[in-house]
């Protein structure tokens, strides 16, 4: 231990290395690791294997980025653009393939997997037995995701509601809203009430590259509120001030896209979400086809957003604090999380228990040493004080 | 999110009554002076005056708390008001030729803090009319009304007209009598040819009833002709054949002499003998300011007097080329003359006078001069015609006011010494004489307690109001700008000086200096940006706009001495930035003679000379804190010392670092756009010129360009991001005794809110004060300890917007109350014993944080709810209407959209919603400011304060009675209150007020996930206390905490956690 409090002082000024601290089920590991020198992807892989003692396992890498989203590493570019981030600290979230073939890599995942993970955590034997028969369907992984169609089912056929994830990427929103007059038929015939208008779409901002906003689309709800009655500053006012993660119910000006549910689909209406296959949404671009095709990925992703929208409306970001001592601050928060995290056994992990999993830590430390020692690689240097309760 | 729970708040009716009994929103009354006042009328029986405005309102003043207001239902200017005397009846004509009747009604009985008050009158509108266009005369301008006159019997009116016509209208119901019109033409039949020549004898320009033979009018014309008419007998009397261009008429009051005024600057006396019916000449006929070019006289009064000769008033008349753009009145009797030289243009003015019949002569007492920017009263029966103080319509825009505030429950003690140090300050000139215009009783209770008004001024003056009842008085004019050496010392001013003034009386014509309405400022750096007052220990902190910050004390001696300086760097650590702004201002050197009231003790300077943006004062620690656009600092003005000095700057703001001149950039844009505009402007608009065929194309394409340029506006959405410019400006400070380092320990602690949703929060060690803090170092002697001040908390909003208020809450979720408040049991001491929360509220949301672990207890999302931004807050304590002893705390926004949000705290959950002022008007938003006691005040014009009230029980407004001489007839109006309309810019409708009931936006989209059990936090109908599943972390940097209390909070962390379903991960 001394001589990892040794060591630390040097790295942090030479701001060269970077701090890793990878966990893998209950058990984190800490190591420094040389920005300049940091290697490709599949000697990281190993090097974590042999860490963690999870060789031959069949495991994915994943690293929280500073928005706190879980984004994978999978080759030798993320790799680096993972390093590349950290600042100062990386935090690598090692997942084994096998029960986490539906993990979504999105925004603030990194919290929402925690509140998944409950139910295969409570139940673990289903999940595994489950996870192997059903094909896998679900958004592509690897990629973040930026926007999505939700609420399909409850919709009228007419409105398309759209989140966009702003946190997601660097690019700005990118779009224009105007006071319009909308057309709408009622009962009583023809009516024209103010309405507002999305009014330019800026090129390779986020609402371009979705797609799912176009100029003339009127806006008819932002975050659950109707915006009906109220005044393009308001409607302004409201988008900015939910701007981190901004769900926008528009009318589209070009309908022949829109999602059309058959006859079928007043099943939806009795509220199963879950139940992806069952709601009868789909993309139909032309023509509109019978209700037999269905659209998981819109609805699955639905249901995985609509469980976070409780928690992460706000878009927490926690910053690292440079204040006067934080590696003890560090620690408590990770002992924070680790007691927070629905695991059984962390959540009762008594402190006699912490004793033995430093124990632990401090046996795979020196083996971890052993190894570098033996295999002759400089560059990944362990760094000590890996478990902190 | 989008599964709503359409769980619509039950409407819990006995909430409901109590929110009536403590909730009403109504304006109550006008303060200060009229907005471009357009006419005036007095009447001489009711002692009533009547302005009206170029907006359309028309205002009755009586004796002071005695006010009417009333509102046509167009705004158009009033031109002209026409008392009917003594009746309580008033005539208006406006400028789009229609005459309005008015009348004082009795309203129904009201019932006024406990006390039925009977007789309460107001003004109501009645009947109006409209000259109809003659079918003989082409041009719509020849019935154009000109002048009014009421005949003395009040049951005709004579109605001058732009064609020379003169009609009669019956009254009260406002029909014209046919058979009395006397057009042009019969006058001029009756003209000698070598006069007529042909020409029109020009619009009617005065209308004068003789004052003895009834009946008989005089009827000016333009040109100059005068005839003398018999209304009865419709034949012309007397015809007086002027030359000169005619302004107005007056008659002597025997009604021998009249007397015409003209646009040469001159005067003609008339002499009405029986006989001959044509006069050439006037007895005489004078220019005073001649013999140069003068200009025209428009208004004349001529009035006798039992001693001596007559007054002669008239307005104008000056040599155009040496003084044509003065603004004049004089006064002359014998030998006296008196040139009145006012800053702004002479609307109106009157005398009051005798005006029974039975005596014989007029003795003017006072004369009552409207200008366009103030009211100027001159006592005429002391020798030297001294100004009279006005005890209302105060011109409150003397110099342009920039700040405003208000001190609830001012003591009797600090009352007499204000009151004593204005009196002191009034100049000599003025008289103690009674207010002449004193019609009316007023019949609201006397104000229960003394409420103070200070607006700070562009020209450095702070001016203390008193503000307890309808009529906002003036007490005190503090001015800073003697702190300074400034290029303009006030003592050099003229004015001020006896010497200066003899010289002045030599010159011709004789000026005299009138009125206080002088907007032009000396140095704009003056300009106050913010006040505190502490009412207990009467110390008060001003601060200005080169980053000057000043404390004083209360003294009621007269004392030279040299004010400390002390200058503070915000700057400090930080390097590479150059302020491109103002210099600060230069302190004088010498020791500078201060008048009895507020002097100056300690003049603080922050550098860069910024304008101060937030000040806190807490007397009893002896502590002020102040905030410009880089940082903020606290200073302890007992030892003299600077405490701390915090930069709150982002490192990429370079805008903030270079002043106002980042201003520039936005100008030089703006200027470059309204070129452009006028360029094309002028293209198009020579393309309407051409007609060849080849410019069609060229014209589609203009208008093509003009509908792009006049496309609708776009706004682009966009989050606010980190690094905006003025991110670091401090937007507000507090100081409160609360728990910050831990939740057993309390003291002093100071909170700073910035524009990019910081708040820095210092712990203070004061000397003396905090728990056992004394003992701990009871050797060390109490002056020689230092104030220190230690940094506590961070936070950072997450959504960056400016941050508007913090307040501390105590256990009992109650605001701390004032410093010396508790300690001398002044209020109820605050509740140590729970712990304590802050309430921060930002452009965009309400929260409330738990102390001292600063986590989010309740929240409300105004901006994402509603779509407005909060641009006022303040805690309000309402009282019940019916319940004797009950109240609440309630928390008061006001948005940019100009309505009043009200919430209760610490729950915040919305309790009222009311439209105050309407949103396009920023000035009025901005100036917005709350008493204690759910009243407020702001802007409606640069020279008027609107008064409302959000409150059932506290309302101050005007209740008046009129003694009048006919009867009051009852009117039911269908509400029980008189609407009250308001007169300048912010009217909204009524309909659309004081809705009583929180809106709840629901989606009327369908729903079919009603029951599911996921409830949505950004749906308004969720407004649950149960705040678990909306707890949102903010950064909180923690400075504080100890070893222990880390295991401490690790421990609560452990706890929460368990709930909560955020995990933090490092």
């Amino acid at each position: 231990m001394s001589r990892a409090s040794q060591s630390r002082t040097p790295t942090r000024a030479a701001e060269s290395v970077v701090e890793v601290k990878s966990k893998f089920e209950a058990e984190y590991r800490r190591f420094g690791l040389k920005r300049t020198v940091a290697g490709n992807f599949q000697e990281f892989y190993r090097f974590l294997q042999s860490i963690h003692h999870i060789r031959g396992m069949d495991v994915r890498l994943c690293y929280a980025d500073i928005h706190g989203d879980l984004l994978p590493i999978n080759n030798d570019d993320n790799f680096d653009k993972a390093v590349k981030s950290a600042n100062p600290l990386l935090r690598i979230v090692i997942i084994t393939k096998t029960d986490d073939d539906s993990m979504v890599f999105a925004t603030n995942s990194l919290q929402r997997r925690k509140k998944v993970m409950t139910l295969p955590g409570l139940n673990p034997g289903a999940t595994h037995s489950r996870g192997k028969s059903v094909p896998q369907i679900g958004p592509p992984q690897d990629f973040r995701q930026i926007s999505s169609i939700i609420d399909v089912d409850i919709l009228p056929e007419a409105y398309r509601r759209v989140r966009l994830h702003k946190h997601g990427t660097n690019k700005p929103l990118g779009f224009y809203i105007r006071d319009g007059v909308s057309v709408r038929v009622t009962p009583h015939g023809v009516e024209k009430a103010p309405g507002v208008f999305i009014s330019r779409v800026v090129r390779g901002g986020l609402a371009e590259s979705t797609g799912l906003l176009a100029i003339n689309d009127e806006i008819i709800e932002v975050n659950g509120i109707e915006v009906a009655g109220k005044s393009l500053d308001q409607v302004t006012a409201m988008m900015v001030a939910n701007s981190h993660n901004l769900v926008v119910t528009v009318k589209p000006a070009n309908q022949r896209n829109n999602v059309y549910r058959g006859s079928k689909t007043s099943v939806g209406n009795t509220g199963s979400v879950g139940s992806a296959g069952s709601i009868g949404s789909a993309l139909s671009h032309d023509s509109p086809s019978p209700a037999s095709q269905s659209n998981p990925i819109t609805a699955s992703s639905s249901q995985a957003e609509g469980d976070s929208d409780d928690e992460d409306d706000e878009g927490d970001i926690i910053l690292e604090s440079d204040g006067l001592n934080p590696y003890s601050r560090d620690s408590a928060r990770n002992g924070a999380a680790a007691a927070g995290r629905p695991f059984p056994q962390s959540v009762s992990m008594p402190n006699s228990m912490g004793a033995s999993l430093s124990n632990s830590a401090s046996y795979s430390q020196d083996r971890n040493h052993n190894h570098a020692g033996s295999s002759g690689r400089e560059r990944m240097r362990e760094d000590g004080n890996m478990i902190t309760l | 999110m989008m599964k709503f729970r359409f769980r619509r708040q039950t409407t819990d009716p006995q909430r409901e009554k109590i929110k009536q009994e403590l909730f009403a929103f109504r304006k109550t009354v006008e303060h200060g002076f009229p907005h471009q006042p357009s006419a005036l009328a007095f009447d001489p029986k009711l002692q009533l005056m009547a302005i009206g405005t170029k907006s359309g309102a028309i205002k009755i003043y009586g004796a002071p708390g005695v006010e009417f207001t009333g509102l046509h239902k167009d705004t158009t200017a009033v031109t002209q008001i026409l008392f009917l005397p003594g009746q309580g009846c008033l005539l208006s004509l406006l400028d789009d030729n229609t005459i309005h009747l008015w009348e004082l009604v009795a309203g129904v009985t009201r019932e006024v803090g406990g006390v039925k008050k009977e007789g309460v009158v107001s003004l109501r509108e009645v009947d109006s009319y409209c000259l109809p266009g003659r079918p003989g005369i082409e041009s719509s301008s020849a019935t154009r009304v000109t002048v009014l006159h009421l005949l003395k019997s009040c049951d005709l009116l004579c109605v001058g007209t732009e064609g020379g016509g003169v009609y009669v209208l019956e009254l009260p119901r406002l029909s014209l009598k046919e058979n009395q019109t006397l057009l042009q033409d019969h006058v001029t039949q009756s003209l000698p040819d070598d006069y007529r020549c042909g020409k029109s004898l020009g619009p009617v320009e005065s209308l004068q009833e003789h004052p003895q033979q009834a009946g008989k009018i005089l009827i000016g014309y333009s040109r100059g002709l005068v005839v003398l008419w018999d209304l009865s007998s419709r034949h012309a009397d007397q015809l007086f054949l002027g030359k000169q261009q005619l302004e107005s008429l007056v008659w002597e009051r025997s009604g021998n002499l009249f007397v015409s005024s003209h646009n040469d600057g001159g005067y003609s006396v008339w002499a009405v003998t029986n006989g001959n019916v044509y006069n050439n000449q006037p007895v005489s006929s004078t220019i005073p300011y001649g013999p140069f070019p003068c200009k025209a006289i428009p208004k004349i009064l001529w009035r006798t007097t039992q001693s001596s000769s007559p007054v002669i008033l008239y307005s104008g008349g000056m040599p155009r080329a040496s003084y044509g753009d003065r603004h004049c009145l004089t006064i002359q009797q014998d030998k006296e003359h008196v040139t009145l030289d006012f800053t702004s243009r002479v609307i109106d003015f009157f005398t009051v006078h005798n005006v029974d019949d039975d005596k014989e002569f007029d003795d003017p007492s006072a004369l009552v001069v409207l200008l366009e920017e103030e009211l100027v009263v001159i006592d005429l029966l002391t020798p030297g015609w001294p100004s009279l103080p006005t005890p209302y319509l105060a011109p409150l825009h003397s110099s342009a006011i920039t700040c405003s505030c208000h001190v609830t429950n001012v003591s009797t003690k600090l009352w007499e010494r204000l009151i004593n140090a204005g009196k002191a300050q009034q100049s000599r000139r003025h008289t103690h004489k009674s207010w002449p215009i004193c019609g009316g009783k007023s019949l609201a209770p006397p104000p229960k307690q003394q409420e103070l008004l200070l607006t700070g001024h562009e020209d450095g003056t702070v001016r203390f109001w008193d503000a307890s009842g309808v009529a906002l008085t003036p007490l005190y004019k503090l001015s800073t700008a003697n702190v300074f050496h400034t290029d303009c010392d006030p003592v050099d001013d003229p004015h001020d000086d006896p010497d200066m003034q003899q010289e002045e009386e030599e010159e011709w014509p004789p000026f005299r200096k009138v009125g206080c309405f002088d907007p032009y400022s000396d140095d704009p750096r003056l300009g106050i940006q913010k006040i505190s007052l502490c009412k207990y220990s009467n110390k008060l902190v001003v601060a200005g706009t080169a980053g000057q910050v000043i404390i004083l004390g209360l003294n009621d001696e007269r004392s030279d001495h040299l004010v400390d300086v002390s200058v503070m760097d915000l700057l400090q650590d930080r390097e590479g930035f150059t302020w491109k702004g103002h210099d600060r201002l230069e302190p004088r050197l010498k020791p500078a003679p201060f008048p009895p009231g507020f002097q100056p003790l300690v003049l603080l300077q922050c550098l860069p000379p910024a304008s101060v943006t937030a000040v806190a004062l807490h007397a009893e620690w002896n502590l002020v804190a102040f905030g410009t656009s880089h940082g903020f600092g606290l200073f302890d003005y007992h030892r003299r010392n600077a405490v701390l000095a915090r930069c709150t700057l982002h490192p990429n703001d370079s805008l903030a670092m270079e002043g106002p001149l980042s201003r520039v950039k936005s100008l030089k844009k703006s200027l470059r756009q309204s070129f452009r505009r006028i360029r094309k402007s002028r293209v198009s608009g020579k393309k309407r010129v051409l007609t060849t065929p080849t410019s069609k194309v060229q014209e589609a394409n203009a208008a093509l360009a003009e509908q792009e340029e006049v496309a609708p506006v776009q706004r682009r959405i966009e989050p606010r991001s980190a690094d905006d410019s003025l991110s670091g400006v401090v937007r507000c400070l507090c100081f409160a005794d609360t728990f910050l380092r831990d939740g057993t320990h309390h003291g002093p602690t100071l909170w700073a809110g910035t524009n990019s949703g910081s708040v820095y929060a210092y712990a203070l060690e004061v000397p003396g004060v905090g728990l056992g803090r004394t003992c701990e170092r009871g050797g060390a002697s109490e002056s020689s300890m230092c104030v220190e001040a230690v940094l506590g908390k961070e936070i950072q909003l997450m959504h960056r917007a400016p941050v508007v208020s913090i307040c501390v809450l105590d256990g009992r979720g109650k605001p701390l109350p004032d410093p010396y408040e508790a300690s001398q049991d002044l209020a109820i001491a605050p509740d140590m014993t729970n712990a304590h929360s802050v309430l921060i509220a930002s452009e965009e949301q309400l929260k409330v944080f738990s102390l001292p672990k600063v986590s989010a207890k309740t929240k409300f999302k105004l901006t994402a709810h509603e779509g407005c931004r909060v641009r006022k807050v303040a805690l309000v304590l309402f009282s019940s209407s019916v319940q004797e002893d009950y109240s609440e705390h309630t928390l008061v926004c006001l948005t940019n959209m100009g309505d009043m949000h009200l919430f209760n705290i610490p729950g915040l959950r919305p309790q009222v919603r009311f439209d105050c002022i309407r949103k396009e008007d920023i000035s009025g938003i901005a100036s917005c400011v709350f008493t204690k006691n759910g009243q407020g005040f702001y802007l409606i014009s640069p020279s008027e304060y609107e008064r409302f009230s959000l409150s059932a029980k506290v309302l101050t407004e005007p209740l008046c009675s009129v003694q009048l001489h006919r009867h009051l007839e009852q009117t039911f109006t269908c509400d029980g209150t008189p609407t009250h309309m308001q007169a300048n810019g912010t009217h909204k409708n009524q309909m659309g007020q004081a809705e009583g009931k929180v809106d709840v936006p629901l989606s009327t989209l369908p729903s079919p996930l009603l029951d599911t059990p996921l409830d949505s936090p950004l749906s308004c109908a969720d407004l649950t206390l149960d705040s678990t599943g909306e707890l949102t972390v903010e950064d909180v940097r923690d400075f504080l905490t100890t070893v222990d209390e880390e295991e401490n909070n690790l421990r609560n962390m452990k706890d929460e956690e368990g709930r909560s379903p955020g995990i933090l991960i490092n």
